[in-house]
């Protein structure tokens, strides 16, 4: 099996997360879309451990599900409270940042 | 063909036609089991890859734990209607351009490069919890103690961020 498989196969999925971010406005399937981007780059950190025969990159996977869950728990925090506040989790409508 | 290369075929054909599901499916619901399915397909090639408490605890972490965060609060706020506006077809269009584009440029990129790696087949024994932990506790221990401070003060932070004012 050749590692340019799994190359594409994690660019695929990254840029259909990328995609997902770009194109939808309910803030939690953009959080989904990041979460499919952060297991895109997992997958090829694992080919590449296999392929090299080294057990760090895994130890880096490993760090980077832990970074994500730490990631998620906040996220949703501050989309729950988003919600409470102004009844929707449409990104649109946070834009007040801006005037 | 043998049996690895139909496995690792089928298991491609799944990630990918549920990462679209996920993305285009109209009520979240619907994207968060497309996510999780999604999710065990990379489990299983984390599998074929040899890594084997990586497929555990992806599927332990990942569909287990994080993705009943994300259906909890989908259904916190009642949101598993399809009543979510759709960005102008224009932005849509963007967006598909957009990330088509990284991905033809990134092909280009490395269908030039010379990679020449070869995945084999033969078992490793790299992705098993006994390996793993010698090399996290002897040469990564300083990043995992550091970790376990970032999920106190991530833990901290939603309990905070996710009280309710007292005014």
């Amino acid at each position: 099996m050749p590692i340019q498989y799994y190359l594409f196969l994690s660019l695929a999925l990254f840029c259909i997360g990328i995609m997902g971010a770009l194109m939808r406005r309910n803030a939690i399937i953009i959080f989904m879309s990041i979460e499919l981007m952060l297991n895109a780059v997992n997958l090829l950190l694992a080919a590449f451990s296999k392929m090299y025969n080294d057990s760090a990159a895994q130890i880096f996977v490993f760090f980077i599900m832990v970074v994500a869950a730490a990631e998620v728990a906040v996220g949703l925090a501050i989309i729950v409270m988003v919600y409470r506040k102004v009844h929707s989790v449409d990104v649109n409508i946070l834009n007040r940042l801006k005037h | 063909m043998d049996i690895l290369q139909i496995i690792f075929w089928i298991l491609t054909v799944m990630a990918i036609g549920c990462a679209l599901g996920v993305v285009l499916s109209r009520n979240p619901v619907n994207s968060v089991i497309f996510l999780i399915l999604t999710f065990f397909a990379i489990s299983g090639h984390y599998l074929l890859l040899n890594a084997q408490f990586l497929a555990i605890v992806n599927i332990i972490v990942y569909a287990g734990a994080i993705m009943v965060l994300f259906l909890f609060v989908i259904m916190l706020m009642n949101l598993n209607a399809d009543t979510e506006p759709q960005k102008s077809w224009l932005v849509q269009l963007a967006g598909v351009v957009s990330g088509g584009t990284l991905f033809l440029v990134i092909i280009a990129a490395i269908s030039k490069a010379n990679l020449l790696g070869v995945i084999n087949k033969e078992t490793t024994n790299i992705g098993l919890i006994k390996v793993l932990g010698q090399v996290l506790f002897k040469q990564y221990v300083l990043p995992f103690e550091i970790s376990s401070v970032l999920f106190l003060s991530a833990m901290i932070g939603a309990i905070v961020i996710g009280k309710k004012d007292m005014e």
